[in-house]
């Protein structure tokens, strides 16, 4: 609003009007969406780093089609219109190609914390880098002695000065960082002060990633694939410059990245279709995987795939539900919850259903049946990282009995405790 | 439960929340209408029906009508007013027949809408087939003789059988489903009343015998009622799911009370962490299926190419979480959870009653396999 630089003409599109004009580019310039759009999961570190080739040029499309950051202000490259203009786009989307490895967690929580926190100086030099592809953007969170204890980090950042000016000295290591391998910058949060409760003596920092002293390990998961990665950090020198919001506040800041992290795909700030799609281009459906095994007649079957379409409508229906809440203001913050929750149950009863589907014969597969149609058993085997990774439904389930519904807080051993004497365990790989 | 009402929306439903809460508070059904036979009483579906109950699906040239325009949004209102207070009487069947008979032009169906929306009569619907049977499966058939229909075979449950003057009885015939607007006194129609487990909404089963009807009795085209069914079929998952919802909100807002002020071992309810993840777990399906059940209201109010879907998503989710959540409920509560003194068996009583009515769970997600199978068959 503050924002006088938006042109006439834009700032009053109405949110129809930008439908379709977004109809229309959508159209004329981007193709169908990909398997990969929608799963990330490339067959190699040579196909992945064509995928992101291909998406940081999507990005750049969608940046020259005055289609980039909808909810982002004119003055960092936006285009200065409300998150009811970007779910036009959004619903528009739907069947097409995007930018997905931008989507999350680039665009949110990222760039959403670097809106809210960044200095002027900040914004400037990384919103437009990202609107344009040029940044892709990790968050650099759990750490190794601890996953969802986010706010217990140890990765320590300490104060010096030189001839180059104030700067920070980082030392630690963070972990589950996803495509860190190739990715541009990391936000991280790092411990600044021990002397003080866990939450008081944390500061957040800006941090590029390919540089000497960060030492990148993939993560290889059960299934063979290794987007997640670990981070060695040693005496890495960050300037005074890229450190954000104030030297022990960092908590100020990680509550908001917190909430915008839960927002994921549902922030107002990321670009991704959404709707209830025939979802045929999206991966193997379970109609498919009946089909494959002959079970369409199958009344069994039939509740199976009914139930898990039910389950697509009833996400997008709590999904809709939950932005109109946000963005009418009435919605509690921390309501993000029930749909990381919700969702990471519902994605585990449709993997589940799936490999129901499939029966024995998720038991081998042939390459040309998982092109086709997937590996519901090896995907079977994965199906709990709906409900771990993001954060995991147990530490949802805390927040929304506590934050939402108001119950007691659990004990802790960490509060009104300087953080050097908080009882810690070994830290494990 | 939506989070924006116009005025207007938010008095009609307010006036239906005041009445309810005046003439059929718990204690008062409880002790009153537990073996009453009707389960509710005549002038209080009249004062219902003044109200707008009954109207809010009919076309306005038929004398309906609604607040908003939008008939499917507005009765969803009343409907989870009415599962909110666990209120008696036929709102679904009473609803579905009245949208059906909408727009239909003979002097019978004319004369049973206008009874309807006055409140003076009751109907109901007799599915004897339906969109997620194959047709072998249809427990009733209606086929030609001659001018007239002839109906055969049973149908169970039929909510307010004894009460009804009509039944709205769907019938497989040879091409499709026949619907026919019969009065219970007509020959060859035999209703018996069976026990249930709501306090107040009864059920009846109802068998046609040889049953003759003349053609002018017939809603809609010959073995061409598929459509219409479907739209009932829509219009009754809007009206049990949004119902449900208000039962599910009351049981958990009574559920969530208990937990703050029950102590026990010292501590109350609501500070033991295997209790919060059960509440969380709960607010969960509840605000989902808020959220399904008001979408599956306005996708059937505005008949988008989703309606169908999104009414058997909101039907069998609700279908499905409703009793869970309310079972949870009673767990909570402990052994005070199934007395007939506590009020939240009138809770668990509605939503699971609503499972199983028009379709369980397990049917509508046929019906979504269906659709979703027949699309992916056309791409």
């Amino acid at each position: 609003m503050s924002d006088l630089a938006i042109s006439e003409d834009l700032r009053d599109i109405s949110v129809e009007d930008f439908r379709l004009r977004a109809r229309a580019w959508i159209k004329a310039n981007l193709g169908p969406i990909q398997p990969w759009d929608i799963s990330q999961d490339c067959e190699n570190d040579e196909e992945e780093l064509v995928a992101v080739a291909r998406d940081r040029a999507l990005q750049r499309k969608l940046f020259d089609g005055g289609f980039a950051g909808i909810c982002f202000p004119r003055e960092y490259g936006g285009q200065g219109l409300s998150p009811a203009h970007q779910r036009a786009f959004n619903e528009e989307l739907v069947g097409h190609e995007f930018p997905s490895r931008f989507a999350v967690p680039t665009f949110s929580p990222c760039a959403a914390v670097l809106l809210e926190f960044g200095t002027a100086e900040q914004k400037a030099a990384h919103i437009p880098a990202i609107l344009k592809g040029d940044e892709v953007w990790v968050q650099m969170l759990s750490e190794p002695g601890g996953g969802s204890d986010v706010a217990g980090a140890t990765t320590a950042a300490v104060r010096g000065q030189d001839a180059d000016g104030d700067h920070w000295i980082l030392n630690g290591s963070k972990v589950w960082t996803s495509r860190a391998w190739w990715a541009d910058w990391g936000l991280c949060l790092a411990r600044t002060n021990w002397n003080v409760p866990k939450h008081q003596g944390l500061t957040v920092f800006l941090l590029p990633l390919q540089q000497p002293g960060v030492e990148i390990h993939r993560i290889e998961r059960l299934n063979g694939e290794s987007e997640a990665c670990q981070e060695f950090m040693t005496d890495v020198r960050i300037p005074e410059s890229d450190r954000m919001g104030e030297i022990d506040a960092g908590w100020t800041v990680g509550t908001r990245w917190m909430y915008h992290e839960r927002m994921g795909s549902n922030s107002p700030y990321v670009t991704r279709p959404i709707g209830i799609s025939n979802a045929a281009a999206e991966g193997p459906t379970p109609v498919a995987i009946a089909r494959r095994v002959g079970r369409l007649d199958d009344p069994a079957a039939q509740e199976l795939i009914g139930e898990a379409r039910e389950l697509d409508i009833v996400t997008h229906a709590l999904r809709s539900r939950l932005a109109d809440a946000a963005a009418s203001g009435k919605g509690n913050t921390d309501s993000s919850a029930i749909d990381r929750l919700f969702c990471g149950i519902a994605r585990v009863r449709q993997s589940t259903i799936a490999f129901e589907l499939a029966g024995s014969s998720a038991a081998g597969w042939t390459e040309e049946e998982e092109e086709e149609t997937g590996a519901q058993g090896m995907e079977f085997l994965m199906r709990q990282v709906s409900c771990i990774g993001g954060g995991t439904t147990e530490i949802a389930r805390n927040v929304i009995s506590e934050r939402v519904l108001g119950m007691p807080r659990e004990a802790s051993g960490d509060r009104n405790v300087a953080f050097r004497d908080v009882p810690r365990g070994p830290a494990r790989g | 439960m939506w989070h924006s009402l116009t005025s207007d929306q938010d008095l009609f439903r307010d006036t239906t929340a005041r009445f309810l809460d005046s003439h059929v508070p718990l204690a008062r059904l409880r002790k009153d209408y537990r073996d009453h036979p009707a389960g509710f009483d005549p002038a209080y579906w009249t004062s219902g029906a003044e109200l707008g109950w009954t109207m809010c699906l009919v076309d306005e040239a038929d004398g309906g009508g609604s607040v908003s325009g939008r008939g499917a949004v507005d009765l969803a209102l009343i409907a989870y007013e009415f599962g909110r207070h666990a209120a008696p009487g036929p709102l679904v069947d009473c609803n579905v027949v009245a949208a059906a008979l909408s727009g239909q032009a003979g002097d019978l169906q004319q004369s049973v809408l206008g009874e309807l929306i006055a409140g003076s009569a009751i109907a109901s619907s007799a599915l004897g087939a339906a969109p997620w049977q194959r047709p072998g499966e249809a427990s009733v058939t209606i086929r030609r003789d001659g001018d007239d229909v002839i109906i055969d075979g049973a149908v169970r449950p039929v909510e307010s059988g004894k009460q009804a003057g009509h039944l709205l009885v769907t019938g497989r015939s040879e091409g499709g489903m026949t619907q026919a607007l019969v009065p219970v006194d007509a020959g060859g129609i035999t209703i018996r009343a069976l026990k249930g487990m709501d306090v107040t909404r009864r059920f009846a089963s109802v068998t046609f015998d040889n049953v003759r009807a003349p053609a002018s009795a017939l809603v809609g085209e010959f073995g061409r009622a598929d459509d219409h069914v479907s739209r009932q079929i829509q219009n009754a998952a809007v009206i049990l799911s949004a119902e449900a919802v208000g039962a599910m909100d009351a049981a958990f807002a009574m559920t969530l009370d208990w937990a703050f002020h029950r102590y026990t071992f010292g501590r109350a309810l609501a500070s033991y962490q295997a209790l919060k993840h059960r509440f969380a777990d709960m607010k969960s399906w509840l605000e989902a299926s808020h959220a399904i059940s008001d979408a599956a209201a306005e996708a059937v109010a505005d008949q988008t190419s989703l309606a169908a879907e999104t009414a058997s998503s909101a039907k069998a989710y609700i279908g499905e979480y409703g009793p869970e959540l309310a079972q949870d409920c009673v767990q909570l509560h402990g052994g005070i959870g199934v007395t007939y003194e506590h009020d939240l068996h009138f809770f668990l009583r509605r939503v699971t009653l609503n499972r199983l009515l028009y379709g369980t769970p397990a049917d509508h997600r046929r019906l979504l396999a269906a659709i979703q199978i027949g699309q992916e068959h056309a791409a």
